[in-house]
Parts: C-alpha cells; sequence; structure tokens
C-alpha cells in the first residue's frame, strides 16, 4: 500500500457516510412499520420502485414537478392504507411468518401492478440536482450527495418532531411499546397500523426519487431494499437511530473496505462486505447496536 | 409485537382478534349513535351517588372453554358510585368475569348491560369510549414511555382534532394536548406520582407501577372502573394508600369501582358490597358483615385460612 493519504481517507469516508445515508433512508420505512406492528416489510422495496416510476412517468407525460410530487405522494398514501385494509387487517394475530410471506407476496403484486401501467423500460430521473463535486479543504464531495443527506436528515427531523410532540406520535409509540396496553386504553391499532404504512410509503417516495435520480428508474431499483438489510442487522430492526447509525456505518466500511481491503482481494469486494458485517453481528449482537428485539 | 404475541396471554389474543372484527364493532357503534361522543365527553357534573338504576348489570351470563364452566347463570348489578368487591378462591371466575365486561370473552348466553345499552358482547375496542377503564393483574403499562405519557395517553379516547389538526398542531389539537397534559398532571399530583413524570414507567418499583397504570385508567375519567387485583404485590404501606386512591376515586369521580382482590380486610373495609364467587357460581352477593357471617362463604372461602391469603403474593 502507498503511503497513507489522510485526505483521500477522508474523501473516502465522507463519500462513504453520505452513500450511507441513502441505505438509511430505505431502512427508516422498514423500521416505521417492524416498529409499530411487527411485520418485516419485505414490500419496502416494491414500494420504494413504485413509488419512483409513478413520479417519473408522469413526468414525461409533462405534468410539473410538484404536481408529479403531490401525485405519488397521493398514490403511496392510497397504497399504505389500502395494504392495512386488504392485507394486514384479516392477518391479525398470525404468526410472524405468515405476514412476512403476505409481504413477500405483496412485493411481486406492487412490481407487477407498477410495471403493468408504467412499462418496464429505464426511465432517467433528473430531479435537477447537478452532480458537479464541491470542494471542502481539498476533499471533494458529491453536491448530489449533500443534497440527498439534507433531505433525508430533514425527514428524520421531521419524524421524530412528529413522534414526540403530536399525540398521534404518541399513540405510535404506545402501540409499539405494548399493544395490550394500546387497547386498554382504547387506542385503535388498525389506524396506528395504517399510519405507519402511509409514512413508510412517503419515506418510500424520498428514497424512491434519490435512488432513482441515482441509478436510473427500472425493475432492479426495488432491490436496494436488500441493501437495507445490513443495515437494520447492525442498527436494529425497530430503532430509527439505528437506521441511521447503521446506514452511516455500512456505508462508510463498505467504502473504506473497498479502497483499503480491495487490492488484497482483487478488488469488488463493496458489494459483499456489508453482508459480512452483519453476519458478525447477528453471531455477536443479534438484536443490533439500538433495537430491543432479537431477529434471530 | 406480532412476535411476541403468540407467548403472551391468551387474553391477549383475544383482545387482538377483536381488531380484526372492527367491523361488527362499527355496526353496533351505528346502532348506538354517539355512544362514543358521549362516553368520551368530559362532563364534570358530578353524578348522583349511588344512582337507583344500576350502571352495569349481567344477566344470567354463561362463559365456558370446551367442557370447563368458567361462569354460570351469572347475574350482577352494580349501581352508579358504588365500590363492589369480586371475592372467591383462584379459578373461581373472576377474571374471567372482568374479561366478559371487557369484552374480551364473548359469553355463550347471557347480556351484559352497561348504562342502558344491551351487549351480547362488549365491543373492546370501544370500552374507552364506554367509559369504562380497567387495570390488569400483570400489569399492562406502556414501560418504554415516561409516567406522565403513560398517564396522558389514558385519555387517547378523548381526542376529536383530526390528523391534519394534529400534525400542524393548531386549535383543537393544541387546545386537547394542553388538557390532556394538565389532566395528567392533576391525576399524578392526586396520587402522589409526582417524584418522577419523567422517569420512564418500567424503571419504577412494582408497587408504583400499579399506580401509575391505576392513574392512567383514572384520567379518563372513567363512569366504570374495572381493577383486577391492583393490591397484588404491594406492601402493607403501598396497599393502605391505594386503598386511600380507590376510595377518593369514587368520592371525588363518582366512579363505580368493581373490584377483585384477595386480600379480604381491605375488600371488608373498601367496598360498598361483596360478591362471592365459587366454580363459576355466585354463592353470596351483599354488604360486607353479611357475606362475612354467611356459612357458604365460609365453607367456600373465607374457611380456608384467609390469613394467608392476604399476604400470597399473585404473580
Amino acid at each position: 500500500m502507498p503511503d497513507f493519504d489522510i485526505l483521500f481517507f477522508l474523501e473516502v469516508l465522507v463519500g462513504g457516510l453520505l452513500a450511507g445515508v441513502m441505505y438509511s433512508l430505505v431502512a427508516i420505512g422498514f423500521v416505521l412499520i417492524y416498529k409499530t406492528s411487527g411485520v418485516l416489510n419485505f414490500a419496502q422495496g416494491s414500494m420504494v420502485l413504485l413509488a419512483a416510476l409513478t413520479f417519473v412517468s408522469v413526468r414525461e407525460r409533462g405534468v410539473p414537478f410538484w404536481a408529479a410530487l403531490l401525485l405519488a405522494l397521493a398514490v403511496m398514501v392510497l397504497l399504505g392504507m389500502s395494504i392495512e385494509r386488504t392485507v394486514l387487517r384479516p392477518l391479525v394475530n398470525k404468526p410472524p411468518i405468515t405476514l412476512f410471506m403476505a409481504t413477500l407476496g405483496l412485493s411481486y403484486v406492487i412490481e407487477g401492478a407498477a410495471q403493468l401501467v408504467w412499462g418496464t423500460q429505464v426511465h432517467g430521473l433528473d430531479l435537477g440536482i447537478d452532480d458537479t463535486p464541491l470542494e471542502f479543504g481539498g476533499i471533494l464531495v458529491s453536491k448530489f450527495d449533500l443534497v440527498a443527506a439534507g433531505i433525508a436528515a430533514a425527514m428524520v427531523a421531521l419524524l421524530t418532531g412528529f413522534f414526540r410532540s403530536t399525540r398521534i406520535g404518541l399513540a405510535f409509540r404506545a402501540a409499539a411499546d405494548d399493544q395490550l396496553a394500546a387497547l386498554a386504553v382504547g387506542l385503535r391499532l388498525p389506524r396506528i397500523w395504517a399510519a405507519a404504512w402511509v409514512a413508510a410509503g412517503v419515506v418510500s417516495l424520498v428514497a424512491g426519487l434519490l435512488w432513482g435520480a441515482r441509478l436510473g428508474v427500472q425493475f432492479s431499483l426495488s432491490l436496494v431494499v436488500l441493501k437495507a438489510l445490513p443495515v437494520l442487522v447492525l442498527g436494529g430492526f425497530d430503532s430509527i437511530l439505528g437506521a441511521i447509525v447503521g446506514g452511516l456505518l455500512i456505508g462508510a466500511s463498505e467504502k473504506l473496505s473497498e479502497v483499503y481491503l480491495g487490492p488484497l482481494f482483487g478488488g469488488g469486494i463493496e458489494g459483499w462486505f456489508a453482508y459480512v458485517i452483519a453476519l458478525v453481528f447477528l453471531l455477536v449482537r443479534p438484536a443490533g447496536l439500538f433495537g430491543q428485539k432479537e431477529m434471530a | 409485537m406480532i412476535t411476541g404475541m403468540n407467548k403472551q396471554l391468551a387474553s391477549k389474543d383475544d383482545y387482538l382478534s377483536r381488531v380484526s372484527k372492527d367491523g361488527t364493532d362499527k355496526l353496533i357503534a351505528a346502532a348506538v349513535p354517539l355512544s362514543f361522543l358521549a362516553g368520551a365527553s368530559t362532563k364534570e357534573t358530578s353524578r348522583s351517588i349511588p344512582g337507583p338504576s344500576p350502571t352495569l348489570r349481567l344477566e344470567s351470563i354463561t362463559l365456558s372453554f370446551g367442557g370447563v364452566t368458567a361462569l354460570a347463570d351469572f347475574d350482577l348489578a352494580v349501581a352508579a358510585g358504588e365500590i363492589r368487591a369480586i371475592i372467591g378462591p383462584n379459578g373461581a371466575g373472576k377474571s374471567s368475569l372482568l374479561n366478559v365486561i371487557s369484552g374480551i370473552y364473548r359469553p355463550q348466553r347471557g347480556q351484559v348491560w352497561i348504562d342502558g345499552r344491551k351487549f351480547a358482547r362488549v365491543p373492546t375496542q370501544q370500552l374507552a369510549g364506554l367509559g369504562i377503564a380497567r387495570t390488569f393483574q400483570n400489569l399492562a403499562l406502556f414501560k418504554g414511555l415516561s409516567v406522565l405519557e403513560n398517564v396522558v395517553i389514558g385519555r387517547a379516547a378523548v381526542r376529536h382534532a383530526n390528523f391534519l389538526e394534529q400534525i400542524v398542531g393548531m386549535g383543537r389539537a393544541r387546545r386537547e394536548r394542553a388538557e390532556a397534559q394538565a389532566r395528567a398532571e392533576e391525576i399524578i399530583d392526586f396520587l402522589d406520582l409526582r417524584a418522577g413524570p419523567d422517569r420512564l414507567a418500567g424503571t419504577l418499583p412494582y408497587g408504583l407501577q400499579k399506580r401509575v397504570e391505576f392513574a392512567r385508567a383514572l384520567v379518563a375519567r372513567p363512569k366504570i372502573l374495572l381493577l383486577d387485583e391492583p393490591m397484588a404485590g404491594m406492601t402493607a404501606t403501598e396497599k393502605r394508600e391505594m386503598t386511600r386512591f380507590v376510595r377518593a376515586a369514587r368520592d371525588e369521580f363518582g366512579t363505580t369501582v368493581i373490584l377483585i382482590e384477595h386480600d379480604i380486610g381491605i375488600v371488608m373495609g373498601l367496598s360498598d358490597r361483596v360478591a362471592v364467587l365459587d366454580h363459576g357460581r355466585k354463592i353470596a352477593d351483599g354488604s360486607p358483615g353479611a357475606v362475612q357471617a354467611d356459612q357458604a362463604v365460609i365453607d367456600a372461602y373465607l374457611g380456608v385460612a384467609h390469613e394467608d391469603e392476604s399476604e400470597e403474593v399473585y404473580a
């Protein structure tokens, strides 16, 4: 290895952290649903795809940016509410594996429906954020990544404020804490579940737009969900803070390992290094850094 | 959540199966217009204590699980503002009785009348709206929320601001939040829980957790309060305080109290009337004095070394 270059190291680190924010975005959608209803939502990736595909398709038909955004938002809200009504409610009180399988099926239905309506070709998505690198004290940082991180941070702040200071937020936390107690005080769990799925849908929209702008909007966009899994294993499935920290850790370690360990393995370890970390965590700390429940 | 559910009590499963029957609950709600609002309104007027007509009536309730009869042709009438104890040996059907009143169990026969409304099965989801609050034998607290939050959420059924208003935090939503907060603080003061409203409920000693659960039930100003062994596992001092609180809840808010308790000394001192269950049947129902003198009760329950009973800790 050549002489250790601190500036280069920092550049890789910052790039990794910013990429990690993108992972966190997808992971937060999982956490919202898992926390309130205990369902591991495999359809999260399909929701990301549907949101992005809807947005980009109506944009291509000449609809202005904000109208397209509102329309995609409306689609995600409707989707969240109808999933609660048609999938979750009939399956209340079934074992977790049944619910997981249901969301697996749901992911195919959403993917299929999205492509049936909007077609299967690849769409480019331009959010109007240019991707010129900015320089901070000798470190080059992607402007797009910075904007994406800013949007993600704003969304997390909004969610946190919502959970901390509204009564619905309190009801959310209560339902996540103890369902029996929640029913005893008259909380309406179906409504809370519906709200959680709607919130996850909105998060999917944000993730879909940012990831879509990065990768192009196509079927494989739904596979970003696979990147969220090691983030969740690391941070814990029921902690938003965990999703953020997990995303940052995974993003940073992926990039650093690619650059510094990659040459030892002949390169290309960025693709699987996250899963190695996740495996180690499953052995050492199955609940994740911030999680309360063990998933193993 | 749903992961842990299967390990929980049967009653929890039953609770959740009720959620899926939301549709039928709505039908009942439609048949009793405004029942939700009526129960949830925050009338401060003190009720006449005790009123002439029963506020809660059970009519020939029969409940069995498989071949085991939990309740057999059971009748009970509780007047408004009354403290009614339900006693009996373990397995006599006391908790089943509370579960019928709160709609967790559906009896095979019989009806429950709440404030003149008849139910074959009480809609659990609307229990709070009907003005009924309960505590659980094994506690059902939000351990991860603060004491204050636990109590505030007891007013969950008293909420009219819609989603948007709450997010924006304006007008009605702000008023309701402020009111819920004020009520919760009032109850916390009332129950001497001031020590740590910001502490996580799960970190409190058991006796205080019981008191928080009681506060959460009380903050909704329920018409009917169902207490399932509220003093189990408490020290003698804690029991004395709790007794004082239950009586004060009745005296100040006019709440009707139905109480399951094993400590006979407390039951006799606190209750207006006592019903005694044995093998799912009511073998006595009357004033504490009359019940204590009843030969059937002595044979079935009181005769069995009740000094030990009072010291027992029910897990």
